[in-house]
């Protein structure tokens, strides 16, 4: 897989000559009068692990309703595997397997009861029915319990049950909704090493929502969202790339005087963001004994990184991926999420 | 890349997965789930139980119910309507699960399946009428105690009645619950709009001596005429004679199969709201 570096068509980076598995265009929704999504384009190509990036309120979880065919978009299109969502319903559900992250599974009934239903519901049956719930119940790793209630499972077991069921009927694209919630580290590693597993040895194109750059970081690609627009889509080696150098932050009690100061006697851009002064800068260690000489006293601690996936969200959005907002009002922004979820 | 040691994934037929197979499916979870709770099997059971004996005896004999073929005690009256309360109660279990399976649970998964949207109500519906007409029929049980005697003909007419009764009460609450986003909702419909249906279908008192416009409700009630169709069934004797049981399972009959249609419009509806 050759990969062009060309810095302005860093978002046009694509494999060879693959169509897309998933190709999103123009994708608006709306939640009344709020704007949930506003013309989203992407594509998405086979065998490929891709993720949707965004705090709360991004969009990400209604482009998963959308892809997932659970709900209809105001306007534009999303086609996977050839066919349109909107449209072809039931073709593209033969397609996908869907891990939600509400819990789907019926605690009352035991693993392979579960599994079992679920097959009915694709139109698997029978013995073969049978020997596909052994087996994806062996790959997850639940096969010794599979006659058990689901209600005695941990909740990590529970996640692994309803990755089996999204891929008991072996879709060749696969979509989780932060598929990682409330797992703990351990099993959040054994989560994304099945799916590197998956992706290699079968060729599952797999899409993943998350708002943990941690977990953005290990998607093959990844697609940033922010308040309904897409702000930025490449690897996340190339994201980072585009921020010229390291980040460096500044504490100060006038951080405003002292951007704009800085800004003149060094000629870079700065910004205020959550009350510290961030510039960009090539080998920034060699800047740090600069500034902190220009500005004798002024500054109260000084910050060099690495870019990471927040700074290109920052980079191009101009504010942080939490906001106090946002942050605050996690749990107000999830019951409104219920609410129109209906 | 690592090379690919398995076959790509498969891309399945283009057939479509049909309608029997899925339906049955969900309609034995719905039995097998209803069974599993065993808080819930008591409830249902229990209550209408408990309400019978005790408001039946508490009335005693100051309650007559005048009939051609002498006079009832309320215990005896009130079977009919202990009856129907079985039936409804295991209804509005079902249609609970509706709306607390869609946002978090098995719902989202048969949403995003390969399916007709039918299947869900027939599943729904079916395993729900299936439950609540099974508890009602094991009332049964009980009716000997007050002096009913079935024939063959009679026992399965009864059967099918209460099925009618179960499937009609089913489906509206299906109907109702489906666009719904919250059980708390729910309550509210429950206690303004199913219960009373219930009060005012004969259950509690005859429609042969209520006031003016309660009779009028009650006639527009179509749990009524199901009432009745039980009645007369199960005390021939004392039928009024304002409905005939072949009206009022005709009625009800008729009901049940608007009920169905509508369950089927609501759920095959998709709108560019969530989960619809």
């Amino acid at each position: 897989m050759t990969v062009a570096l060309n810095t302005t068509a860093l978002s046009e980076v694509r494999p060879a000559t693959q169509p897309a598995v998933i190709s999103v265009q123009h994708l608006r929704h709306v939640y009344g009068d709020r704007k949930a999504l506003d013309g989203v384009s992407f594509e998405v190509y086979p065998a490929e692990i891709f993720g949707l990036l965004g705090p709360n309120g991004s969009g990400k979880t209604t482009m998963f309703r959308i892809l997932s065919t659970l709900m209809l978009p105001v306007d534009g299109r999303a086609v996977i595997m050839g066919f349109d969502a909107a449209r072809q319903p039931d073709q593209v559900r033969k397609q996908i397997g869907v891990v939600f992250q509400a819990p789907s599974i019926d605690v009352k009934l035991t693993a392979a009861e579960n599994l079992r239903h679920v097959g009915h519901l694709y139109g698997l049956k029978g013995k073969d029915l049978s020997a596909r719930i052994n087996e994806t119940l062996s790959r997850v790793g639940l096969l010794d319990r599979a006659n058990e209630p689901a209600e005695t499972f941990s909740g990590g077991m529970q996640r692994r049950l309803e990755l089996a069921k999204g891929l008991l009927h072996r879709p060749a694209v696969l979509l989780l909704d932060e598929p990682t919630t409330g797992l703990d580290p351990g099993a959040r590693r054994d989560l994304w090493q099945y799916l590197s597993i998956l992706r290699d040895e079968q060729g599952v194109t797999i899409i993943v929502t998350t708002h943990l750059m941690e977990e953005a970081e290990r998607c093959g690609r990844l697609a940033i969202l922010s308040e309904g627009h897409l702000v930025a889509l490449g690897t996340p080696t190339e994201l980072k790339q585009e921020i010229g150098g390291d980040v460096i932050l500044l504490e100060a009690k006038d951080p405003e005087s002292l951007a704009k100061r800085v800004s003149a006697r060094f000629g870079v851009e700065t910004a205020v963001i959550d009350g510290k002064v961030r510039l960009e800068r090539e080998q920034g260690h060699r800047f740090v004994p600069d500034v902190v000489e220009a500005f004798p006293g002024e500054i109260e601690s000084l910050t060099v990184a690495k870019p990471t996936l927040e700074d290109v969200f920052i980079h191009r959005t101009g504010h942080r991926f939490w906001t106090e907002d946002q942050a605050g009002s996690e749990t107000a922004a999830k019951k409104d999420k219920k609410k129109k979820k209906h | 890349m690592a090379t690919r040691t398995e076959a790509l994934p498969n891309v399945p037929a283009a057939t479509s997965v049909g309608t029997l197979i899925p339906a049955l499916s969900l309609w034995k979870r719905e039995v097998v789930r209803f069974y599993r709770n065993r808080s819930r099997v008591i409830g249902v059971i229990a209550s209408p139980l408990l309400f019978w004996l005790v408001i039946g005896s508490g009335f005693g004999s100051s309650f007559r119910a005048n009939s051609a073929a002498g006079s009832q005690n309320y215990l005896t009256f009130f079977y009919t309507g202990a009856l129907t309360m079985i039936v409804l109660f295991t209804a509005i279990f079902t249609m609970m699960s509706v709306i607390e399976d869609r946002n978090e649970g098995f719902l989202l998964s048969v949403l995003v399946a390969p399916v007709n949207r039918s299947v869900i109500v027939l599943g729904k519906v079916l395993g729900g009428a299936t439950l609540a007409a099974g508890q009602g029929i094991v009332f049964l049980v009980f009716a000997p105690l007050i002096g009913v005697h079935f024939t063959l003909v009679s026992f399965v007419l009864t059967c099918l009645t209460i099925f009618l009764i179960a499937f009609s009460l089913t489906a509206l609450g299906f109907i109702i619950a489906w666009p719904m986003d919250s059980t708390q909702a729910f309550h509210a419909i429950i206690n303004l709009f199913l219960i009373p249906l219930w009060l005012l279908s004969g259950a509690m008192f005859s429609i042969a001596h209520a006031s003016r416009w309660i009779a009028l409700v009650m006639r527009l009630n179509p749990l009524t005429y199901g009432t009745e169709a039980l009645r007369d069934l199960l005390f021939p004797a004392s039928a009024p004679a304002d409905f005939t049981f072949a009206t009022s399972f005709g009625i009800l009959a008729v009901f049940t199969a608007i009920m169905f249609g509508v369950a089927f419009l609501v759920a095959n509806r998709r709108t560019t709201k969530p989960a619809a």
